[in-house]
């Protein structure tokens, strides 16, 4: 029996887009083929999270933006991400679903380094896009939403470091959604190859308050053989979005992700990383950090899967909980069988700063294997007021001293995030959500 | 009259519903080095705490005074800011919070707005104080006391100490743990406060820091209370000969707090 289910969008308006948007044959079949199968598909189903009043069905899919010719242009809420000292930036910046700026620099270029949005990239690239398009990371057919994603995508970007190239300077990604009801289904790619290393940040950013708006959003991050990922972003779209967030990794042979996530949406919000250490001696550490306020439900998963020998994963997730808002956090350690001498750590802590807010932290090792080593530490709690008093005996406020502790505890992931702008811009929202 | 005055008026104070102090007067004023001595659990501790004003002690009888003004009516920060000072028996530590970021927060909170230490005279404070304390460098930019050592957290408190000058301190402790070169640069930090300004409260079990820290009085606290004041000798006394002959002059037979005497 097919479940009936109404999709706001049918076949031709997307082989339409996806004409528009001249993409290649591939990625219009793919798209179709998506969208068939979406209305067949489950919704997810997070943990202990009940997602089936959200809205997935109220935005506007296409909205476009006016480019810029200088980074001078931008508003201030934008420029504040910006390094702008910096004159050499590798940037692109999509305004709803257009490119409004981008620049890499030339010695980058010649190098054969990649940093485009997602069109540009598949007609200039399509074979590998083609490659690691919804393949070795997130699967079309996942769920309603992963196939609706590769259905209805409308912007992204696309990394490539090409093998032994050391990229030390950040790739910067900025997603403004300036359109209230523009709809994110964006995808990123990005991939190093052999020996190569990199570090992208990425921002979310949305305003819209009333206005209801979707974000299905997919990342995903291949770090071949001895490669190097350092993965940045903060999440901040305002309280009418409701998001779907996939952000993951496959690790080979020696290879590293590490993972800093401001996860600091307003509005309701699922958002899962996930990293597969497939390599023998790959490692990823994930951390994240997250401040609920007001009505917003969350659910968050950071999971790791040991695959290969001598695997290594670590995850540090820190949420601070304010008002009414609720957040499960799942960390997942999961060694399968045949990975032995690896190991899976997490630690997970949440900060609770009214009584009506609610936290949960589950952590979960699911281990396959004899030799291995695994740990979990979760905490969910109070300020602790012997803290409090010994910052006020120094002559600190109540509020500076609490100020200073939520601070303190959510730095662990706070100081991981690479670009100094970026860093600060997090803490700044951090301060705005908190107080 | 220079310098504050600092008034406990027959204090008592409680820990979940037991008594702990049970009556203590004293009196601090600026230019005076006061010493507490006195066997475990007599309630030392706890005076300083409830002076300070920590969450878990209440106080059910008496007053205590700053310049006149009532302290047990103050915030913990507002009696700070009034120049109170504790250099704690068992300092937090806070993680993620550096020691510098901690220090200038604590500065400024007793300026007014506008008035903030400049970055650059603020380091240059600290610099010199943490070569006056032969501290590391490197512990300006850790963590607040976190993984510090227990002579590190003490040197911490009078760093603190030093750069908050306050009018009048108590030192809960703040020679346990040292060794000997760090109780001399703890005892130099602290004299070099000495002015007629300031007046310091200094708790300890042992005549060694006294050496160096020549207390104007020594009080000798049992079972919750003052039980015997006197100069510096007596210090000395208690050092040479233990507490029997208190206790045996006084008739007490238990000195810790449970106890009537
Ligand atoms: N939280 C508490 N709950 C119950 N009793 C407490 C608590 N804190 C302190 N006490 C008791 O109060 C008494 C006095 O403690 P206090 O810490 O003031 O002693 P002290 O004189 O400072 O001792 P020391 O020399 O060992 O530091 C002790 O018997 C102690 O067990
Ligand atoms: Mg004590």
């Amino acid at each position: 029996m097919t479940v009936e289910t109404k999709l706001p969008y049918d076949q031709e308006y997307i082989s339409q887009f996806s004409q528009k948007h001249k993409e290649p044959e591939w990625m219009k079949s793919l798209r179709l083929q998506a969208l068939e199968k979406a209305a067949a598909l489950p919704m997810p189903k997070p943990d202990k999270t009940n997602i089936t009043n959200w809205n997935f069905s109220n935005f506007k899919h296409e909205a476009a933006g006016e480019p810029i010719q200088s980074l001078e242009e931008l508003p201030q809420e934008i420029k504040v991400f910006l390094d702008l000292e910096n004159t050499d930036q590798n940037l692109v910046i999509q305004r709803n679903q257009s490119v409004a700026y981008a620049s890499l620099s030339s010695e980058l270029k010649e190098q054969g380094v990649i940093l485009t949005d997602i069109y540009t990239a598949m007609a200039e690239h399509g074979e590998l896009v083609q490659r690691y398009f919804m393949k070795d990371a997130v699967g079309v057919d996942e769920n309603r939403m992963t196939a609706l994603h590769a259905a209805l995508m409308n912007g992204g970007v696309f990394v490539y470091v090409p093998k032994n190239v050391q990229v030390e300077a950040p790739l910067q990604s900025i997603f403004w959604q300036e359109d209230a009801e523009a709809a994110s289904f964006n995808h990123v790619i990005v991939v190093a190859e052999a020996n190569s290393s990199l570090t992208y940040v990425e921002n979310y950013i949305s305003h819209n308050q009333e206005e209801e708006a979707v974000a299905n959003i997919v990342a995903e991050v291949i770090a071949h053989d001895n490669a190097r990922v350092s993965f940045g972003a903060v999440d901040n779209f305002a309280q009418g979005t409701t998001a779907y967030i996939n952000r993951r990794g496959v690790a080979y042979r020696d290879a590293v992700i590490e993972w800093a996530l401001g996860q600091m949406n307003d509005g309701n919000t699922v958002s899962e990383n996930i990293t597969h250490l497939i390599g023998d001696n790959s490692v990823s550490n994930a951390k994240t950090v997250t401040v609920g306020r007001g009505k917003q439900s969350q659910n968050f998963t950071a999971k790791i899967v040991n695959h290969g020998l001598q695997s290594d994963g670590y995850i540090l997730q820190h949420g601070v909980m304010k008002d009414s808002a609720t957040s499960v956090f799942n960390g997942i350690g999961k060694i399968e069988h045949g990975a032995s001498k690896s190991n899976a750590e997490q630690e997970s802590r949440v900060l609770m700063l009214s009584k009506d807010a609610r936290g949960d932290a589950n952590p979960i090792l699911l281990i396959d294997e004899d030799d291995v080593t695994a740990g979990h530490a979760a905490s969910v709690g109070r300020v602790d007021p012997i803290q409090l008093y010994y910052l006020m005996s120094r002559g600190i406020s109540k509020q500076e001293a609490e100020r200073l502790v939520i601070h303190g505890f959510l730095a662990p992931v706070v100081t991981q995030i690479p670009i100094k702008a970026v860093r600060e811009q997090l803490t700044e929202v951090i301060e705005r959500k908190v107080y | 009259m220079a310098g504050s005055t600092l008034e406990i008026k027959d204090l008592h104070v409680s820990i979940e519903d037991q008594e702990i102090l049970k009556g203590v007067n004293l009196t601090i004023k600026g230019g005076e080095f006061h010493a507490v001595m006195g066997p475990n659990g007599t309630g030392k501790s706890t005076l300083a705490s409830a002076i300070m004003g920590h969450p878990k002690y209440e106080i059910t009888q008496g007053s205590v005074l700053l310049d006149g003004e009532d302290v047990l009516e103050m915030e913990v920060d507002e009696r700070a800011k009034a120049g109170l000072f504790l250099a704690m028996q068992y300092p937090s530590e806070i993680s993620g919070v550096t020691n510098s970021d901690f220090l200038r927060s604590s500065i400024n909170a007793r300026r007014e707005e506008g008035d903030e230490i400049s970055l650059m005279k603020f380091i240059k404070e600290m610099d010199e104080a943490m070569d006056y304390l032969e501290m590391d460098k490197n512990m300006a930019q850790r963590y607040l006391n976190e993984g510090f050592s227990g002579g590190e957290k003490k040197r911490n408190e009078i760093l603190q100490l030093m750069m908050i000058k306050p009018e009048i301190a108590i030192l809960d402790e703040i020679d346990s743990g040292l060794d000997i070169d760090a109780l001399k640069v703890v005892s130099k930090g602290i004299n070099k406060l000495r002015d007629e300004n300031f007046g310091c409260l200094i708790i300890t079990h042992y005549q060694r820091l006294l050496n160096y820290i020549t207390p104007d009085k020594v009080h000798v606290m049992m079972q919750g209370k003052v039980v015997k004041s006197g100069g510096p000798e007596l210090a000395q006394r208690l050092e040479a000969e233990g507490y029997e002959w208190i206790k045996e002059e006084l008739g007490i037979e238990d000195e810790t707090v449970g106890q009537e005497a």
